[in-house]
């Protein structure tokens, strides 16, 4: 299992366009994928779940990730924060 | 799967509360404006009574206190610089907030001497006896532990079914046409579940997505608007499970049903079904014949068992047969 904190960077916060972005990448792999803040842990997979979040602009989110591929799950989602889902 | 989470609760949150019917509070703040970020931390409440009267051994003061007729009658009854004193004392205790019921409101000195200590003061027009049960079962509900579960809770003939499985299961789906069937949706894919009164699990969805669902290839759509305000609802106990997974060949489904999974959620134990989904498989007719059957045991038949009783009698009354026939 692999844990990694990111920070949001883009203004609008998680919204549905970034939250589908996600989702869509982490559907991609076979692992389990998590995202958690403040205590509250939802499926990375689901798009409901991850709006509900409430992620905003420079929040922090953990992302876990459990199974064969999870190294490249979590480098894939990092990239995601850190290219501010292709917004700005 | 599922964890716990925890945030501080404060007088402001208490007074921003969406709580309707009989469960109402009524309240409004009439004093000690800045102490309204205060945390309150636990369920109980107090009535002051005999903190009023000099006693402070034991004093709750973390809890909210309630000033009820007695408690103010006691207080006009006092002289001016008895009174101070009291309050004064009162006061020196971080008390989270003062409630006054009957639309009460509190003397001059009451209200200052509050008020320098930044404690709020709110007032509700319902009596204390009334006011004391509807608060005590708003906090035991905020306070519940909660859990966060991915899947979709439905409301199928009167039973809350939760349905869980790995995305791309159909849950969503399965639920959208159970929706379509006349049930109704409470929450789609988070669900928000909290243990209150021992042992019902309350679900109910998130605020901000409630009665939305995600459909594949459609996107988000608002149930309310597509099927009406009888299609939803907003919390619902969760009383059956069904755990859907992809056909695993491997794997021996339960084919008679009287063995009774569970499932543990928060250290309650709810009745589970596991269903293959497999082309061909109607599964909204199977997640509403297993709701059928929850009410059925719940009426205390069970179909399987009252079916394996009557091959028992039967093939026991064979066998006395065939003795009294044959003579074996």
């Amino acid at each position: 299992m692999i844990e990694r904190t990111v920070t949001i960077r883009n203004r609008a916060g998680m919204h549905a366009r970034p939250a589908a972005l996600l989702v869509k990448t982490a559907s991609g792999f076979a692992s389990q994928i998590y995202l958690e803040k403040d205590n509250e842990r939802v499926n990375g997979k689901s798009i409901m779940g991850v709006i509900t979040l409430g992620a905003t602009y420079n929040s922090q989110l953990v992302i876990i990730a459990d199974g064969p591929d999870e190294a490249k799950a979590v480098d894939a989602i990092e990239k995601l924060f850190e290219n501010r889902f292709e917004e700005e | 799967m599922a964890q716990q989470s925890k945030e501080k609760f404060l007088v402001l949150d208490l007074l921003q509360l969406d709580v309707r019917e009989n469960d109402a509070l009524d309240l409004k703040c009439i004093g000690g404006r800045p102490g309204l970020i205060r945390e309150i931390s636990v369920t109980e409440i107090n009535r002051p009574g005999l903190e009023l009267g000099g006693f402070y051994e034991n004093f709750a003061h973390q809890r909210i206190q309630i000033l009820g007729r007695g408690e103010n009658a006691f207080l006009q009854k006092l002289a001016k610089e008895k009174r101070r004193t009291e309050l004064e004392k009162l006061f020196t205790y971080t008390i989270p907030c003062c409630v006054f019921t009957h639309s009460l409101t509190p003397t001059a000195d009451f209200a200052e001497i509050a008020e320098k200590a930044q404690c709020p003061i709110l007032q509700t027009d319902l009596s204390s006896s009334e006011f004391t049960m509807r608060i005590l079962r708003v906090l035991s509900t905020i306070f519940a532990p909660k859990t966060l579960i991915h899947g979709v809770l439905v409301e199928v003939f009167g039973i809350g079914v939760l349905l869980v499985g790995d995305s791309g299961v159909g849950k969503s789906e399965s639920a959208l046409s159970l929706i379509e069937r006349g049930h109704r949706l409470i929450a789609d894919d988070v669900v928000e579940i909290r243990r209150v009164s021992g042992n019902i699990l309350m679900g109910t969805g998130s605020q901000v997505v409630s009665h939305h669902m995600e459909i594949r290839g459609l996107g988000i759509i608002n149930i309310t608007h597509l099927f009406g305000v009888g299609a939803i609802r907003d919390k619902k106990q969760i009383q059956l499970v069904v755990q859907l997974e992809f056909w695993n060949a491997e794997k021996n489904y339960d084919r008679i049903g009287a063995e009774e999974a569970t499932m543990d959620i928060q250290g309650v134990h709810v009745p589970c079904v596991t269903v293959p989904i497999k082309p061909g498989r109607n599964i909204p007719v199977i997640i509403e014949t297993a709701a059928r059957n929850e009410r059925l045991k719940k009426m205390g038949y069970y179909s399987a068992r009252e079916f394996n009783r009557n091959v028992m009698n039967w093939l026991e009354g064979e066998s006395t047969r065939e003795i009294f026939l044959n003579g074996k």
